[in-house]
């Protein structure tokens, strides 16, 4: 089957973009990328796998929520502007009402102590999939003897410091980004 | 105006967000609480948790500080101005950005930027252990839940219910 043939086959209209990106913004819990790696691949097959890291490794590398950019790029790819408003608004509208609804139940019984000991046991356990999630992307980083001084410096500046984070960054990512033009020219 | 503030504030938070909403908890708790003393620590370290325990992209951690600050407009303000920079500036660049994949410059800065958000994610667990001056109990399901999603495949949902019932015991 020629791409074109293919693409016309699972070319999505706005209404599929808006729900099916609703579809994995309401079921993501503890992070929604997986979720739209099934929807996007699996399930309605929009994308090809390669196609998905290729995407996924520019929005991570991109500022700003990863799967957001992500709905941007292929509602953009399917359905020009209107596509690219309509699958990042379906993958906020639904969790945006629901945290506003869960808004309203703290403004009601946020004082209670059984639900401050809830979000205390639950905050715990977030700060918990943090440092995990750091650890992993500590292995991750390629280089470690020239690039890890850099994530100590950051954490040095912006947890013990508390120095701004604009500053921090663009100070960082001069320093350590211009090592690793220096480093890819000399190989 | 207290939602132009917010508004301003998150819009220029958006476009140095290198690791998503959970990169930017450090900065976040400087402006809304340090800075503007929009709300407190426990305030603070609660909306991380309901945001925790949502569905949803993790960047509704903002939805809900919005509204705290402002209401409805608050939550609206924040969350576009997290939201829409760099939408906007994603689309405009797409094309183009694709045809310069590979290139020296982008590979750099890829390198580069992946230190730093790990610098900025372990910042982010360390400041909401602060803010909720954890005593020994918390760190025990802290220490415990890195355990858990370093060794095993659980999904952390069924860890963030757990804590949510251990917490609701008062231990912690």
């Amino acid at each position: 089957m020629s791409d074109k043939a293919r693409e016309s086959q699972s070319r999505p209209d706005l209404r599929a973009l808006f729900l099916g990106f609703s579809s994995v913004g309401l079921s993501g819990f503890g992070g929604v990328l997986p979720f739209a790696r099934r929807m996007l691949v699996e399930e309605r097959q929009w994308m090809s796998a390669d196609e998905f890291n290729t995407q996924l490794g520019l929005c991570q590398f991109l500022p700003g929520p990863n799967v957001i950019n992500l709905a941007v790029i292929v509602g953009k790819r399917y359905q020009g502007l209107a596509g690219a408003i309509a699958a990042p608004v379906g993958l906020l509208a639904g969790p945006f009402l629901v945290v506003l609804m869960l808004a309203l139940l703290y403004d009601a019984y946020g004082s209670l102590p059984a639900v401050q000991g809830m979000l205390r046991g639950i905050a715990a356990v977030g700060c918990g999939l943090l440092f995990a999630m750091a650890w992993r992307m500590v292995l991750a980083i390629k280089d470690k003897p020239a690039f890890l001084p850099f994530t100590v410096l950051v954490v040095a500046a912006i947890a013990w410091l508390r120095w701004p984070m604009p500053l921090v960054m663009l100070g960082g990512l001069l320093l350590s980004g211009g090592i690793a033009y220096w480093k890819l020219g000399r190989k | 105006m207290i939602v132009v503030q917010l508004f301003l504030e998150f819009a220029l938070l958006s476009f140095v967000a290198f690791g998503g909403a959970t990169a930017l908890l450090p900065e976040m708790h400087r402006v809304v609480v340090d800075n503007h003393h929009w709300m407190n620590d426990a305030t603070f370290t609660h909306l991380y948790a309901i945001a925790q325990g949502a569905p949803g992209p993790n960047v509704l951690v903002v939805t809900l500080i919005g509204w705290h600050v402002a209401g409805l407009a608050g939550a609206l303000a924040a969350t576009v101005a997290m939201c829409l920079p760099m939408s906007v500036a994603i689309y405009l660049l797409i094309d183009r950005w694709e045809g310069f994949a590979g290139a020296r410059w982008q590979k750099a800065i890829s390198l580069g930027v992946a230190p730093l958000a790990v610098g900025l994610i372990f910042s982010g667990a360390t400041l909401i252990a602060q803010a909720a001056a954890f005593g020994w109990a918390a760190w025990l399901i802290v220490a415990a839940t890195v355990l858990v999603a370093l060794k095993t495949k659980l999904h952390p949902l069924w860890l963030i219910a757990l804590g949510g019932v251990v917490g609701l015991s008062g231990w912690i």
